[in-house]
């Protein structure tokens, strides 16, 4: 290993073209990003700004153009695709703003998903470890629900719990919190600072500013490629912002008073 | 086992989410299979009631034929040099030890005046014995004796068409009848015996002495045939050997020359005819085949459908993880469960049907299992076969195009 740091994700000049019939896209222009374990990174930019090719490119789902990039130490670059397979079974955690998960599925079910192709076997009890996860995003009590009798809210600690339960370096989150309410993001937020603070990795893409307050870096992209790596100050506590807020049941009760 | 497990887990809940569609699906399959099974299976049960009718016209007959001449190697074809005699019939009778009974048989055309008309039909000579090799019964009157036999008595027994041709509102017995200009008495007249295997109106026939038919019909010195019963079916290879021997011997043929007569025993017709049977039943069977591989077509096209479909649901388990073998044995699961489910209620149906054409229809059906075996598999074989191109699909798909899908 030439880096004596051990980065969880490293990329060297990441470049990524889509071709649209005669037009070339340059989604992504030479991006040089590393992230270190315990970390947890917002990367931001207007849309089209190549943050979800970024992110889907790191997370296995897609594959750059040409540069290396490097996952927990490994060199992913020009893999089959049952390699790219076993990387995002393994070593990725990865949550969608749409959730994505299987309808008509229960939540345990859903969770359990990804141990389903770990081939390699290394969880012994795949219903134990789909029940430690759900219990971790704090849905110990809906598990046997199905996605369509859970709320937004819900849905995604779902998707966390099954980003978790293969214990990945890093987390990968694209705008988790983009089909959510103000309050229902907040309450995500604080599951995803949680587990921060218990050690995971976390890379999350957004474009709102009061999330990425809730990170401990955030990197700014345009055009394809890096334009600002900050830390960020007076960082936000989620827990403390949603014990502010007004709980569902009181603005319910707020707005029938007004009423009548 | 979990993995399988799980594997058919997921594969019945996929099919389950479109129960209506599934049916449809395998309905395919099933008339497929159900046809397979029921089609040879009125093909065995029609070869069966061959096999019945052709040991009911008689049991362990054995026929004699004249055989071939030879010039120099060339074959003269069957017939074309007769020997058999009446003498070779006498010996048979007289020396074989596995034959029970020997008719000798004169056949010739006849037109037959007599009764309401006339008709053209078959006159056969024959001994007393024939009607017992024959397995054939008097319906009236009687049969003519050995006494007739050794005078060329004039007398006639008559088939049942030849019957209701001439004598339609009368009884025949004691009438007289004129086969080609000669005047016979008719003496009985013979019971119904139907169409034989190969077609021929059995009842549409005229039977008289053989020597009647030999000197005074036909006019000749030989006979056109031998009729014999084996002692028993088992005997039936020996008594063949002894029937040959005695006839070379008569012939005067020596150690290496080909034999100038044919002996035939029942059990090769039977053979001959069950050969034709099989080429039906193949043939049914080949029809029905094709309409396994039609619904083959039809779960090829759900699968497709459905992968279309799901191309979400596939893009998050590759998105988690699933390698594309994975998504593939997924797919082929389903499509294969598919068909095997078709297999399944084919088979049963199968069943049902076999039942009913057997005890409703009356129509002899031999359910095979080696054929409902091959049936199954065949389904089996389909799903996997059809099932491929469509779960490949789903399974080539790029994660995050999959993911896209709308």
């Amino acid at each position: 290993m030439e880096n004596s740091v051990q980065h969880v994700i490293e990329t060297r000049r990441l470049i990524k073209n889509y071709e649209m019939g005669e037009f070339v896209v340059h989604a992504l222009r030479g991006v040089d990003l590393t992230v270190d374990s315990g970390e947890f990174v917002a990367i931001m930019g207007a849309s089209g700004s190549g943050k979800s090719t970024l992110l889907n490119v790191i997370g296995c789902l897609d594959e750059p153009t040409s540069g290396e990039y490097y996952i927990d130490n490994a060199d992913a670059s020009g893999l089959t695709r049952d390699e790219y397979a076993r990387i995002r079974n393994e070593r990725i955690g990865f949550v969608f703003q749409t959730f994505n998960l299987l309808p008509r599925t229960s939540a345990l079910d859903n969770v359990e998903l990804p141990l389903f192709y770990d081939h390699a076997g290394r969880v012994d009890d795949p219903r134990a470890a789909a029940t430690e996860a759900l219990e971790r995003v704090g849905l110990a009590g809906r598990m046997h629900h199905d996605p369509s009798e859970l709320s937004g809210g819900e849905r995604q600690r779902v998707a966390l719990a099954r980003a978790l339960v293969n214990r990945p370096a890093i987390i990968l989150a694209d705008e988790p919190t983009g089909n959510l309410d103000s309050r229902t993001s907040v309450d995500v937020m604080s599951v995803f600072q949680e587990l921060n603070n218990q050690g995971i990795t976390i890379l999350l893409v957004t474009h709102e500013p009061d999330i990425a307050q809730y990170t401990k870096r955030v990197v700014m992209m345009r055009d394809g490629i890096i334009v600002n790596d900050r830390l960020v100050e007076n960082r936000a506590n989620a827990a403390a912002d949603l014990a502010k807020m007004p709980a569902v049941d009181e603005v319910v009760t707020a707005l029938r008073a007004e009423g009548e | 086992m979990r993995w399988t497990r799980r594997l058919l887990r997921i594969a019945l809940k996929g099919l389950l989410k479109n129960r209506m569609r599934s049916l449809l699906t395998t309905l395919g399959v099933i008339i497929g299979v159900a046809s397979v099974i029921v089609m040879v299976g009125v093909g065995a049960g029609a070869q069966a009631d061959v096999e019945r009718q052709i040991s009911s016209l008689g049991s362990n007959m054995i026929l004699v034929f004249p055989g071939a001449s030879r010039h120099g190697g060339a074959s003269g074809g069957a017939g074309s040099f007769n020997r058999l005699t009446l003498d070779d019939a006498e010996a048979i009778s007289e020396e074989a030890e596995l034959i029970s009974g020997v008719s000798a048989t004169v056949r010739t055309g006849g037109q037959i005046v007599g009764g309401v008309g006339d008709w053209n039909t078959t006159v056969s000579g024959v001994s007393t014995e024939y009607l017992e090799i024959r397995a054939w019964g008097i319906e009236s009157g009687e049969f003519f004796d050995e006494r007739a036999v050794r005078s060329r008595a004039k007398v006639a027994v008559l088939g049942q068409t030849v019957v209701s041709e001439l004598f339609p509102n009368e009884s025949p017995v004691g009438q007289k009848i004129r086969i080609n200009k000669t005047p016979f008495t008719v003496v009985g007249t013979l019971t119904k015996k139907g169409a034989s295997s190969f077609g021929r109106d059995e009842d549409d026939t005229i039977l008289v002495p053989v020597t009647t038919g030999l000197y005074r019909l036909s006019g000749g010195q030989y006979i056109h045939m031998m009729y014999m019963s084996a002692r028993s079916l088992d005997e039936s290879d020996a008594a063949i050997e002894e029937v040959t021997e005695i006839l070379r011997r008569e012939h005067g043929l020596n150690p290496g020359e080909d034999d100038d007569f044919r002996v035939r025993s029942q059990a090769e017709f039977i053979e001959m005819a069950t050969a034709t049977q099989e080429v039906m039943t193949l043939l049914l069977g080949a029809v029905a085949a094709v309409s396994l591989i039609v619904g083959g077509i039809g779960i090829m096209n759900i699968m497709l459908v459905s992968v279309t479909e799901r191309t979400r649901e596939i893009g998050i388990r590759l998105a988690v993880g699933a390698r594309s073998r994975d998504v593939l044995v997924q797919f082929l699961t389903e499509s294969v469960v598919l068909s095997l489910l078709g297999g399944g209620i084919g088979v049963t149906l199968a069943y049902v049907l076999a039942g009913v054409l057997n005890n409703v229809v009356g129509m002899t059906t031999i359910v095979n299992p080696g054929v409902v075996a091959l049936a199954f598999g065949f389904a089996a074989a389909i799903g996997v076969f059809f099932g491929y191109y469509p779960a490949r699909k789903a399974a080539m798909l790029n994660p995050i195009d999959a993911l896209r899908y709308e």
